[in-house]
């Protein structure tokens, strides 16, 4: 295997020790970019001439909205990678994705709630992306609690990770299945590669930066409880061998 | 197999549970219903349907927990791992025992409940029908959340709340189905769609449901 | 501060709440993940007074 092989970072001591170095890096540029993104987007951007000051909002809900279905991408990335490879970082840093992606959730819901009140007149309706983000949510808090409530770690991670593969391919139905069940109010995808059907590039740009500081926030964070879990696992390891010897 | 399947409904009639119980609990919410919402049979016929779907889902996992917990508590779960028989078979039949028990009792029960909540009479068809496709993918999906929570002592809320965001898809089309069925409107792409998901959720989920059961076994 | 017309209010109202829920989950981890290595190094301390 070559040295500077990816799955060297499986290596407990080798993550948390190359995680200290960039830490504060990417806390840092989180950040000035979160600052410098809601700034440019609160302050510097014109309103929308049919939403009118609301429409800063978006600088939250999307980058929000997108790393709420990253987070549960990440977690069906590293179940996959503990299934196979067997890695005890790659099922620790599942879980503590979760959480972070269940916050972001959260905010989402939030701020379309406080958008959907002056814009649509209702603070909830049955949309379907509504709808689909508190299915997500639902995923997220039985994720959470299957790992909370199981005591020995490779029997949670086991467990935790069929349920991310199993929940994500229901969390994918659920999706299609409230399409067909409600037409929406929602507009469409605010980004895409389509250069027509995005929004005006005076959104645009901050926009991105937000995101930016969104995916930073995440990796940053993370990387911390990922580390803060390797150590719990540890400390329990300890105290396990201690009690027996 | 066939033995087991036996075994498991001889068990399940013994010990009074699934069968009587699940039963009770879809009359009580039926009962429930209207006090809840009122009397007028108009508000009900509109409503019938996606009750009696609620009462049969919420019947279903009510009973879950049973699955595999009496052959934890004495082993005969180890000793079935043991056996020649593959988990995968050993699950399949698990989940079949459960909607024999409680599945199909309910399904032809709900004629009935649907007279004390008026449901049109175009509806009755496509209820039981919807009713018939989906509870089967009900017991499954179960059956891969009481294996996720065999080993835990207070797992039944835990349990709930792992399986019900699995039931939404499910829900969904049943629930659809039957009220297409009760407003006299074609149905047959959430009967497809509904029996696609039964389909797929009995051809693919016991796998993920025996691994579970290993990783508990362990 | 821009004038943000008659939509003010859901406008602060969503910042104020994302900006401090987003605290609150930095806060949650940093201060977990304080304690847990000072919990570690003790117990990593003892273990080795021990054995």
């Amino acid at each position: 295997m070559s040295a500077n092989s990816i799955w060297e970072y499986a290596n407990p001591k080798k993550f948390i020790q190359t995680t200290d170095r960039v830490l504060p890096w990417i806390s840092v540029l989180a950040v000035v970019s979160l600052v410098v993104g809601l700034i440019w987007g609160f302050f510097f951007t014109p309103d929308d001439y049919r939403q009118g000051s609301t429409v800063k909002i978006i600088y939250l809900h999307v980058p929000s909205a997108l790393m709420a279905i990253n987070a549960w991408l990440m977690m069906l990335v590293a179940s996959l990678v503990w299934i196979v490879r067997r890695h005890h970082v790659s099922a620790l840093a599942a879980r503590a994705a979760a959480p972070v992606g269940a916050m972001m959730t959260v905010i989402a819901l939030a701020t379309g709630a406080i958008w959907g009140q002056p814009m649509w007149g209702t603070w909830w309706a049955w949309d379907p992306r509504l709808t689909s983000f508190l299915i997500l949510f639902l995923f997220y808090l039985g994720y959470i609690a299957l790992w909370e409530a199981i005591e020995n770690d490779d029997t949670a991670a086991d467990l935790t990770s069929i349920l991310c593969l199993v929940g994500s391919v229901f969390a994918l139905l659920s999706r299609y299945a409230v399409n067909f069940w409600n037409q929406g109010l929602h507009q469409g995808a605010s980004l895409s590669l389509d250069k027509e059907e995005n929004v005006a590039d005076v959104f645009y740009y901050p926009l991105l930066v937000c995101i930016a500081g969104f995916v930073l926030l995440f990796i940053a964070l993370v990387f911390l409880r990922t580390q803060t879990e390797i150590r719990a696992r540890r400390m329990r390891a300890l105290l396990a061998r201690e009690r027996m010897g | 197999m066939i033995a087991l399947l036996i075994r498991d409904l001889r068990l399940a009639m013994r010990a009074g549970g699934g069968f009587g119980l699940g039963l009770a609990f879809f009359l009580i919410v039926v009962t429930l219903v209207p006090f809840g919402v009122g009397p007028q049979s108009e508000l009900l016929a509109r409503i019938a349907s996606g009750i009696l779907w609620l009462g049969a889902l919420l019947a279903c996992l009510l009973s879950l927990d049973r699955i595999f917990a009496l052959d934890w508590e004495d082993g005969s779960l180890d000793l079935l791992a043991t056996a020649p028989l593959p988990m995968e078979a050993v699950v399949s039949v698990k989940a079949l025992a459960h909607w024999l028990t409680t599945g199909l009792p309910l399904v032809l029960s709900t004629p009935l409940f649907g007279l004390l909540l008026s449901l049109p009479q175009a509806g009755y068809g496509p209820l039981v029908l919807s009713l018939m496709l989906g509870t089967p993918a009900l017991s499954v999906i179960g059956t891969f959340g009481a294996a996720l929570t065999v080993g835990l002592k207070r797992g039944g809320l835990l349990l709930s709340l792992l399986v019900l965001p699995l039931y939404v898809p499910t829900l969904i089309f049943g629930a659809e189905m039957a009220r297409r069925g009760a407003e006299g409107l074609t149905y047959s792409t959430p009967l497809l769609m509904l029996a696609g998901i039964t389909c797929g959720t009995i051809a693919l989920l016991p796998f993920a449901s025996a691994a579970v059961l290993k990783v508990n076994l362990r | 501060m821009p004038d943000l017309g008659k939509y003010a209010e859901a406008v602060l109202s969503s910042y104020a709440v994302s900006i401090v829920l987003l605290l609150v989950l930095v806060w949650l981890s940093v201060r977990r993940a304080k304690r847990i290595k000072r919990q570690l190094q003790d117990v990593e301390s003892k273990v080795k007074k021990h054995g």
